[in-house]
């Protein structure tokens, strides 16, 4: 290989420069890592300035003020209870995708005749761009006219005088939007647990076999173990998506009903007060709430990735 | 009864009430785009079905006395900068994490799927900032400089993982032939990486649709807003919203998008896991 490099006619010495990997390998990869630096890395500094400033969205600058939003913030009851909100929100709605995707996707392995279109409607919601799917939902928890209350009106199993306001009662929304957001990432856990599976050896289930191990036994002591790591890689991306959505809870809800404010969460009440209210430094300070949970989801994926070298 | 018989039965059981579940409001979706508009308010009128059988007026309504085709094209314009951006930069770095590098391009490759983790949510304020900083609030421009900032790093690593099944045989075959490391590149391995790009042009337009966050702030004005905004801030107005319109309007970019996205989501699962299960 060494040879034919040097054999062949010198082209410039730029030419000659990108033939040595490590230098290529830099000039291919710097431009994507320097746009990223500028674009991710860049601003997560500013947003940590931004916090201990009282900038607004009208004038840009701001003074300097130490940890005064941090402090304001955490004593304040609609901070504390948006963030305990987005612990309910993603904890929930996570339980109940972890389950069902991961009772779908070990249907799904086997192969059986129409598998490929139940596969796809399985598929759609996380297919479909969100926003747009989210009209659907919009429609369908209307409280007058819409398809879930119709059908419940005329089961007899709630009253047509009375019907449940799905987006405007507190815990109602508050379970609209976990099961919503739950539909929305269960095809994406399906996914990831495939791919799992996939990657567990036929042998294994051969020995498996060998040993006498079959059913309930089989799935308690062979797959579940081996199906640990992917659902934890379903776990942490899940975790970031719920904790971090905004266009869930603000399409459905706005972080509603009023007064209570019921599905406020860190992500709406940081846009509120960022852009609504136009306090942009109380608002990068309020975002920031979600760095903690990033970190742990990163070194999650960290560990996971070392892991997965080693063996 | 055998047993295999049985395990198949099993799977039906289990995935059809799922499905159902799961498509029920793609159903109501396509039922409402096509209903009449006085069924809507009407009581006695299934949601299920038809009353008077299915109409084209709701789709008529949303292309005469909407902006809905100003949408489609800001949507389609930033699609395709983002999608030209994504590709320029994402495919030499992909390139090069996968094959060129050995330990330092590992943690790279890493460090830069972490930020794929990075939430709009978490940069958009002080993105808000520099946007209105660089005189570009209420500009499709905006859009088009932010959105790499996501698709960028997804495209990377998933081009990672589909370098990574090329063999080095390939390369080495053509270096000896007398090509350079940067016409291999250009000749040999972008051609055959086809399915590959086409997965991350897929990929990397099914997340501008379905971005929210930047698109609502940086945007203010009803020309310039996309897809996944101004069908939420636009049509859904007044007591009674053209449901109708609204699904239609829903429904068109999200149907061949469905289709595609399933097409390739075998493609995208091999080059999403290629960096992480090999």
């Amino acid at each position: 290989m060494e040879a034919a490099a040097v054999a062949r006619p010198r082209a410039s010495r730029w030419g000659n420069a990108l033939e040595r990997q490590g230098v290529l390998a830099s000039v291919l990869v710097a431009p994507a890592v320097i746009f990223i630096a500028a674009l991710v890395g860049g601003p997560l500094l500013l947003s940590v300035y931004l916090s201990f400033t009282n900038a607004t969205a009208g004038s840009l600058s701001g003074k300097w003020v130490g940890t005064e939003n941090f402090r304001h913030e955490w004593s304040n009851q609609t901070f504390q209870d948006a963030a305990w909100h987005t612990f309910l929100f993603t904890v929930l709605s996570q339980v109940v995708v972890l389950l069902v995707a991961g009772l779908l996707a070990h249907a799904l392995l086997r192969s059986f005749p129409g598998k490929w279109i139940l596969r796809f409607l399985i598929l759609l919601p996380w297919a479909a761009p969100l926003p747009l799917s989210l009209m659907g939902w919009k429609w369908m928890f209307d409280t007058s006219y819409s398809i879930i209350n119709w059908t419940l009106e005329n089961l007899g199993f709630v009253s047509k005088i009375d019907p449940p306001q799905w987006l405007a009662q507190p815990r109602l929304a508050m379970g609209s939007v976990i099961a919503v957001h739950a539909w929305r990432l269960i095809p994406f856990a399906v996914v990831i647990f495939l791919a799992g599976l996939a990657s567990i050896p036929k042998e294994v289930d051969d020995a498996a076999a060998i040993d006498g191990a079959t059913g309930l036994k089989k799935f308690a002591f062979v797959t579940l173990p081996l199906q640990l790591p992917i659902a934890t890689v379903a776990l942490l991306f899940g975790i970031v998506f719920t904790a971090t959505d905004m266009a869930v809870v603000y399409i459905l809800t706005q972080g509603g009903p009023p007064p209570s404010f019921s599905t406020e969460m860190v992500t709406t009440w940081s846009y509120k007060t960022g852009i609504e209210s136009g306090s942009l430094g109380p608002g990068a300070a309020i975002s920031l709430a979600l760095l903690p949970v990033l970190a742990v989801v990163a070194i999650g994926m960290l560990i996971f990735a070392r892991k997965r070298e080693v063996t | 009864m055998s047993n295999a018989f049985r395990e198949k039965s099993l799977s039906y059981l289990i995935v059809g009430p799922f499905a159902i579940v799961l498509a029920f409001p793609f159903y109501v979706m396509v039922i409402t785009a096509f209903k009449n508009g006085t069924e809507f308010y009407d009581a006695s009128a299934t949601p299920y079905w038809f009353k008077q059988g299915p109409t084209l007026d709701n789709a008529r309504f949303l292309f005469d006395n909407t902006p809905y085709t100003d949408w489609l094209e800001n949507t389609a314009l930033i699609g395709v900068a983002v999608v030209g951006i994504t590709l320029l930069l994402a495919l030499p770095a992909g390139y090069a994490l996968a094959r060129l590098s050995g330990r330092v391009g590992q943690s790279l490759g890493v460090g830069i799927f972490l930020t794929y983790l990075v939430p709009p949510t978490l940069l958009f304020l002080p993105l808000f900032w520099v946007i209105s900083r660089l005189h570009l609030q209420d500009r499709l421009l905006a859009l088009i400089l932010v959105y790499p900032s996501f698709t960028v790093p997804f495209s990377t690593w998933l081009m990672m993982g589909f370098f990574k099944t090329i063999p080095q045989e390939l390369e080495d075959a053509a270096r000896v032939d007398g090509a350079s490391r940067l016409k291999t590149l250009v000749r040999v391995i972008f051609p055959i990486s086809l399915p590959g790009i086409l997965t991350v042009i897929i990929f990397s337009f099914s997340l501008v649709l379905n971005e929210f966050v930047y698109a609502f702030t940086f945007i203010s004005s009803t020309a310039h807003r996309t897809l996944s905004t101004g069908v939420y801030t636009d049509l859904i107005r007044g007591d009674l919203p053209e449901w109708g319109a609204i699904m239609v309007a829903a429904l068109i970019p999200s149907i061949p998008l469905a289709l595609l996205y399933n097409t390739f989501l075998d493609r995208f699962i091999a080059g999403f896991t290629g960096g992480a299960f090999r």
